[in-house]
């Protein structure tokens, strides 16, 4: 498995919640993927963003500028 | 085959719908189940699907459009999921049985229901709107165009009278989406139902409904998600509060095919030539003798619907003869409108419906109009 790391992840209500910061940040030129959401978090099912922390600030930025509709912000090891 | 029934569905397909289908059958994944690129791909398609339809419906956001296999389920889920025993309802005539029956089931549940009658022209008065308002009205639920004679409704005015009286106002858009145009927030409308098959030209299994910002729909089905699994009861968030199980990305990349057909083609160039061939129909079955056409042809303005009789013949009889002899294809019988029906005076002998789509001709049109005119010689 990977070695852990310091993530910054942004987790939803609804996989549209998912797909509309997914098309935010790469019309932003924001980085991150769509991953599997941690147990960490959740012991659920659903789709999360994860990103390096330093773009923490820049995407909590673009959340509140589109209305975005997430559900939490975590710092987590993955 | 001339096709002419593309009120119930469109035929062909624009370009691209069909081979969106299958590549979408053989790329995508299942939407929300995972993040693998396949699960991500269709769930890409899906909600660039929602953008495209918010945006031709004037809906506030993407994630209030939710899908359902048509515009009846729809429907059902709008009228299950906004009222109940002790509200009153108010709708009109012209309805189909998509609207009818989850209004009648309402009304055997402790609802009440009104409907503006319609006259023997098929026409609605909409001063009887006020006429029928009660205290506990709740909401009006009306169609957009009627599927048996083409007639649309005035939506601004039943928009601004629900925005006068603070109900809710649900459409059905099934003959109009794509065609005419329809704005949530400007015409002050509730839930847009609509289906993907007929004049948006999408694959059959695809429909949805927009909902507008405070509008709480109760699920109508609940289930799988992909997102809250431990949660014993639907996640309350749009659209996945009204989506319950895997959904048709197969069928909604179609859909988004069309929809992109139609913005390339232009709205107004598909609604003008589908106008143009049902006036001209219109205008040469109308002075043929023993030929009935029914609907208010005094407005311009109107779905590409011609209904007709010939003498007292019976319509399935009249659409047989066209389909096996002049291989046109029409509808006759009921439409699924039986209170319009009656108010036509055509309970009995139904009506032989001619619908036009942007692929048709005026050759065929013309084809069709004299094989009315042979028919109705013929009826002496």
């Amino acid at each position: 498995m990977r070695k852990k790391q310091e993530r910054f992840v942004v987790t939803f209500a609804t996989i549209t919640g998912a797909m509309a910061m997914e098309q935010a940040c790469r019309s932003a030129g924001l980085p991150g993927r769509l991953i599997p959401v941690p147990r960490s978090i959740t012991a659920g099912c659903g789709m999360c963003w994860s990103a390096p922390p330093s773009a923490r600030a820049d995407l909590e930025a673009l959340v509140i500028r589109e209305r975005l509709d997430v559900d939490g912000l975590y710092a987590v090891l993955l | 085959m001339i096709y002419l029934d593309n009120a119930a569905t469109t035929r062909p397909k624009p370009p691209g719908v069909a081979e969106a289908v299958a590549a979408a059958m053989n790329d995508y994944g299942n939407s929300g189940r995972g993040t693998h690129p396949e699960a991500l791909e269709a769930a890409r398609s899906i909600y660039g699907v929602r953008q495209a339809l918010a945006a031709l419906f004037g809906c506030p956001r993407a994630d209030r459009v939710a899908f359902t296999p048509n515009s009846t389920m729809a429907l059902n889920i709008a009228i299950s999921g906004l009222l109940g025993p002790g509200d009153h309802v108010i709708s009109t005539d012209l309805e189909h049985n998509s609207v009818l029956r989850p209004l009648y089931r309402l009304q055997a549940q402790g609802g009440a229901v009104d409907f503006l009658p319609a006259d023997r022209q098929g026409r609605i008065d909409y001063e009887d709107f006020e006429r029928l308002l009660r205290p506990n009205t709740k909401a009006v639920v009306c169609t957009h165009g009627s599927n048996l004679t083409g007639d649309l409704v005035d939506i601004r005015r039943v928009g601004s009278f629900c925005q006068k009286h603070g109900l809710l106002f649900i459409l059905d858009a099934s003959q109009t989406a794509g065609v005419f145009p329809i704005d949530m927030e400007r015409q002050h409308i509730s839930v847009v139902c609509f289906t993907g098959h007929k004049s948006l030209m999408g694959p059959q299994g695809t429909g949805g409904l927009c909902v507008g910002e405070g509008v709480e729909i109760r699920p109508f089905a609940v289930g799988g998600t992909g997102v809250q699994s431990y949660s014993e009861t639907q996640p309350e968030a749009y659209p996945t509060r009204l989506e319950a199980g895997t959904l048709n990305s197969h069928g909604i990349a179609g859909l988004g095919a069309s929809l992109a057909f139609l913005e390339r083609t232009g709205w107004d160039a598909v609604r003008a030539h589908e106008s143009a061939l049902a006036w001209r129909f219109y205008e040469t079955v109308k002075t043929i003798p023993r030929v009935k056409v029914y609907g208010n042809f005094t407005v311009q303005l109107r779905a590409p619907i011609v209904s007709l009789n010939i003498a007292d013949l019976d319509s399935s009889e009249v659409a047989d003869e066209l389909a096996e002899r002049f291989e046109i294809a029409t509808r006759p019988g009921a439409h699924c409108a039986p209170r319009l029906h009656r108010a036509l005076g055509t309970e009995d002998q139904g009506a032989v419906r001619f619908s036009w789509s942007y692929f048709n001709t005026e050759a065929e049109t013309d084809a069709a109009a004299e094989a009315v005119r042979i028919l109705a010689a013929e009826a002496v």
